[in-house]
């Protein structure tokens, strides 16, 4: 059974993300949004009968907080991309009839003494409970957060397909762009390819421009069916296709192929899904913690061939006014990564703002059909 | 010696991997190789993540590979290693077919630093108890 177009994303909220939200928990940031994307559905608390968070918070907890019993209530553990899963599967809890209204929210308060050093400071640095980082990487020196992945992955990535840091900073340099359209965005200054290039790497080959900075925030939607959407006061974005969660391995050393994504099995299933293939896609949103991730997940969805992205950057205007917009709030790099998964799906809300038509500023010129990794 | 202050392996199950430990205590390096597929792997676990059999056995390694690719390290997540930066933090592909994370000595880093490099295998006995493999180019 595929559940192309039988359900719907009515509506969103977003709070600005912010380096801190002071003394504000996260469960207050997230009641915010709820009841910022339930008004802008045009329903009330009591038609939310699903709701779907991320595993930071107990979901059941989350919605006693909230006043809602739902019939259908899950957490996604799928890391970053936990935002863009909990559209798959708040998709098929309403094609199936188990929910009609799911309320799907991520977000964070971090705390002001969070830093990445501290936040990090876990498995990665040899402490916490004992597992494969602690025996296997902490002895070796581990670089801060997820750095040091994507630092070897780039430069694999380089090695392979001759991409070059210009053509890196060009992806980051276009976020920019956008991000200073975005008002809930974190970076309100441009940056140039220049700017990027002589960032400091926060270990080489990975500059700090091409990295995202942990933030808080949150942000909801609301998924309900093709036919109820069509009664409600937004213009209904259908869910056409959906793919995944392609899991990847913990450390990136278990990866096959280190420059290949899940992307490559998500893609495929998700525009087969909706009938569509990526040559017809208008505009993409993609998770993007490092310049890196989100160009060879573009690869890997058939936005370009792969090893191609690079050119495709060099040649390609990825700014909302441009032929094929990217990350057109900004992306993580530029709009910043609130935390609890919030920033991947900042990817998903921009989506879905784009196709409502409630971009502003930023509003891309073809804005009917977009493919979102989380 | 001086006291190490840089975290040591700190093992989950350490009935599984102690073997590899012991292995490089006496500068040899090992690793898992399966009985019912015939092929390595590497972290050691339970079963073979090739065809979940729990038959498998340890088996010494040629001890050389390739530099499938690296960083180089300026932020370190623990702050014992700052005195050491920039510094080669090295995947390395083995010539059994499986990746390790290690660390490259003897090669100027960072410009000396080529992926694709052979490696072979060296050992530092970095306490009385513990010895970690790391990588030089091969000779």
């Amino acid at each position: 059974m595929s559940i192309r177009g039988k359900a719907a994303i009515v509506g969103f909220s977003e709070l600005p993300t912010l380096r801190q939200y002071g003394e504000r928990s996260t469960t207050g940031l997230l009641a915010e949004v709820a009841r910022g994307a339930i008004r802008d559905a045009g329903m009330r608390k009591d038609d939310i009968d699903g709701v779907i968070n991320r595993e930071d918070v107990n979901s059941l907890e989350l919605c006693e907080a909230l006043g809602i019993t739902p019939r259908y209530t899950s957490s996604m553990t799928v890391h970053g991309a936990s935002g863009a899963a909990s559209i798959l599967t708040a998709a098929m809890a309403v094609a199936s009839g188990v929910a009609s209204n799911v309320l799907c929210m991520l977000g964070q308060s971090r705390p002001a003494s969070a830093t990445r050093l501290e936040a990090g400071a876990g498995a990665r640095g040899g402490g916490g409970p004992a597992n494969i980082l602690t025996e296997w990487e902490a002895p070796f020196g581990t670089v801060v957060a997820a750095n040091g992945g994507y630092g070897m992955i780039k430069a694999r990535h380089m090695h392979e397909f001759g991409t070059t840091q210009e053509q890196f900073a060009k992806c980051a340099v276009d976020q920019r762009f956008n991000a200073l359209k975005n008002e809930n965005g974190l970076w309100k200054d441009p940056i140039t390819i220049d700017d990027v290039l002589n960032s400091r790497f926060v270990n080489d080959p990975l500059h700090l421009l091409e990295c995202v900075m942990p933030c808080s925030g949150a942000n909801a939607v609301i998924v309900t069916s093709a036919e109820r959407a069509r009664a409600l006061p937004n213009p209904p974005v259908y869910i056409l296709g959906v793919g995944g969660p392609a899991t990847s391995h913990s450390v990136v050393w278990q990866n096959e192929s280190i420059t290949t994504t899940p992307v490559v099995q998500s893609a495929p299933v998700a525009l087969q899904m909706a009938e569509y293939s990526a040559r017809d896609i208008e505009f993409a949103q993609f998770y993007d913690c490092y310049t890196i991730l989100a160009m060879m997940c573009l690869e890997d969805a058939g936005i370009c061939a792969k090893g191609e992205i690079g050119a495709f950057y060099e040649s390609t205007d990825t700014t909302y006014a441009g032929e094929f917009p990217i990350n057109t709030d900004g992306g993580q790099i530029s709009a910043g990564q609130p935390g609890g998964g919030a920033g991947g799906f900042r990817h998903v809300v921009e989506a879905t703002r784009q196709v409502m038509g409630r971009a502003g500023e930023r509003q891309v010129k073809k804005g009917d059909l977009c493919l979102v990794n989380g | 010696m001086a006291e190490y202050e840089k975290p040591l392996p700190r093992q989950a199950d350490p009935a599984l991997t102690q073997p590899f430990w012991d292995a490089a205590k006496r500068h040899e390096l090992i690793l898992p190789r399966c009985f019912q597929c015939s092929r390595h792997f590497w972290y050691p676990r339970q079963a073979c993540p090739h065809c979940l059999s729990p038959d498998w056995e340890w088996t010494k390694a040629s001890g050389r590979g390739r530099l499938h690719t690296y960083t180089i390290v300026r932020q370190p997540q623990n702050p014992a290693f700052n005195d050491d930066v920039p510094y080669a933090y090295a995947m390395v592909q083995l010539n059994e077919g499986v990746r390790m994370i290690s660390n490259l000595v003897d090669v100027e880093v960072p410009d000396g630093v080529r992926i694709d490099m052979e490696l072979e295998v060296t050992f530092e006995d970095v306490t009385e108890e513990w010895t970690l493999p790391r990588f030089r180019p091969a000779s």
